[in-house]
């Protein structure tokens, strides 16, 4: 007999891993998402009947499969209109009872197809947020509702209109085909970076549901970079993650507040996942279509690598800020760029550079700390503490106020 | 599956007037005609300026008015239509895509159909 705890412990665990793929191949045949997540959840109710007294099985994520598509037969057989698909949950069979994604050919896998629809341009963005989550990543709609800082009852609706479009607008599961990939793909990793970015940027006073979103985006894109291991872009973005993740724990001091890169104890960072990060960069970079998720990571990297921030090869950060510029043309892109040139050439250039910016970034705090800054090094530190004003009463993320108002003190 | 392609444009009405245009309405009719050839566009009208639109209001209690003009004055204008018959929003977003005309807004609805099945 298994203790019922652990059992719960592996069903977690198992759902975590399993609940996009189960979900993902019941949709798929059914073409229903609610029924999909409900049979789901039905044999995740199955297994913890089952598992404390025979045992957990030996391919537990396949022992789902199968208690789902047997509740999804006796729920259809009541239903004429779903004859068809009937026959399909029963010839399929083989497949879905497949343990572990063979990893075959693009598109082999029906989360890919899921998250291509998730991720679909036909929905807006925050729909398209939930669904990736709640459908591939697993999370249930509270949890989702918790990292976004919305009630719960908001995302349930976003959830709920944007299945109705799928299904009635007849948005389809599948891979785009090679024409229209690089644009779909691009939206996909937009999505993805969005969560990560929503997870990463959160102070560390936010709820963990937050921070945690960054290790449920790098998990989706792992999985894609899995998927479709021939995308650059994909293996990019999963090492631009990597490597941020790799220094998360420097980046709070003790009592929460945000330690810039510059001043962070770099022996805090992680070594070893920052070569892992890199060495799959340099296989990104072998396939010779650069990105930016690429091209953001290269120069990531270029700082976690550095022996400190004094020894940053600062022409080379300048020179792939460049190449990021030609691909990228933004504003934000071009902020970041003149930070490298102020270290590599000084706080006056840096200050002229940004000049030509301060009309499309007006309303970005971090334009105006970048500015704040310049200044300050340049002894104008009246105007240097007018910009960190203007910069705090841009932003709410109580970290990134309490570096401002320590500024402002000077 | 069929769809509803709503056609709107900033310019009220398909001008004619210039060379350029004469040749844009040309290619809309040659697009037309191949879609509707292959059974992806099974009907559809371009439509007189909105200038000629008349709208009918239906209030609560039932009582109707009249009044000059489309129901939306808006800075498109819907001047045409055609219902397609394609096997999913990305066919059907493919084909709006590829429409000759420049400086135009496509809708794409999902026509009721009901399922004789249920």
């Amino acid at each position: 007999m298994t203790r019922r705890a652990e059992v719960d412990a592996r069903l977690d665990a198992v759902l975590r891993e399993e609940r996009g793929r189960l979900t993902a191949a019941l949709v798929r045949i059914l073409r229903d998402w609610d029924l999909a997540e409900e049979l789901v959840q039905e044999a995740a109710v199955t297994a913890l009947e089952h598992w404390p007294a025979e045992g957990i099985p030996r391919n537990p994520g396949a022992w789902l499969m199968t208690a789902a598509r047997r509740k999804a037969v006796d729920r259809l057989r009541r239903h004429a209109r779903y004859r068809e698909r009937m026959h399909e949950l029963t010839a399929q069979a083989t497949e879905m009872d497949r343990p572990i994604p063979t990893g075959g050919p693009m598109g082999a896998d029906d989360r890919l197809r899921l998250l291509f629809t998730c991720c679909h341009p036909a929905l807006n963005r925050e729909a398209q947020v939930a669904l990736t989550l709640r459908t591939i990543g697993g999370l249930e709609t509270a949890a989702v509702a918790r990292a976004f800082l919305v009630p719960e009852a908001t995302v349930a609706q976003r959830l709920v209109r944007a299945k109705r479009k799928i299904r009635d607008a007849a948005i389809p599961y599948r891979v785009p085909d090679p024409a229209e990939l690089p644009a779909r793909l691009a939206e996909v990793l937009r999505v993805l970076y969005l969560v990560f970015n929503e997870g990463y940027l959160a102070s560390s006073g936010d709820l963990p549901e937050r921070r945690e979103l960054a290790t449920d985006a790098q998990w989706l894109t792992s999985l894609v970079a899995r998927l479709m291991p021939d995308e650059p872009e994909v293996i990019g973005l999963l090492a631009l993650m990597r490597l941020h993740l790799a220094r998360a724990d420097a980046r709070f001091g003790a009592d929460g507040s945000l330690i810039l890169l510059p001043v962070q104890d770099r022996s805090r960072w992680d070594r070893a996942e920052i070569s892992r990060a890199v060495e799959l960069l340099a296989r990104a970079e072998r396939m010779n279509r650069p990105g930016t998720y690429q091209l953001q990571a290269a120069i990531l990297a270029t700082h976690a690598v550095a022996p400190s921030w004094a020894e940053t090869p600062w022409s080379a950060v300048v020179a792939l800020y460049d190449v990021l510029l030609r691909i990228e043309p933004t504003a934000v892109v071009a902020l970041n760029r003149a930070l490298a040139v102020a270290e590599r050439d000084g706080p006056a250039p840096a200050l002229a550079d940004l000049e030509p910016l301060r009309e499309r970034l007006d309303g970005y705090h971090l334009y105006h700390a970048a500015r704040a800054e310049m200044l300050r090094r340049l002894g104008r530190d009246d105007e240097a503490r007018q910009a960190n004003r203007r910069a705090l009463s841009l932003t709410d993320n109580p970290a990134e106020r309490r570096l401002l108002e320590g500024r402002l003190s000077w | 599956m069929k769809y509803m392609m709503l056609i709107a444009d900033s310019k009220d009405g398909m001008a004619r007037s210039t060379e350029e245009e004469q040749a844009t309405y040309a290619r809309i009719g040659a697009w037309w005609n191949e879609h509707g050839a292959a059974g992806r566009i099974i009907e559809g009208h371009e439509l007189q300026p909105s200038s000629t639109a008349t709208t009918v209001r239906i209030a609560p209690d039932g009582g109707t008015t009249v009044t000059d003009g489309p129901f939306v004055e808006g800075k498109e204008m819907v001047g045409g239509y055609g219902i397609l018959d394609v096997p999913d929003l990305d066919a059907a977003l493919a084909l709006a895509s590829t429409w000759p005309g420049t400086a135009t807004a496509l809708e794409i609805r999902p026509i009721v159909e009901r399922d004789a099945t249920s």
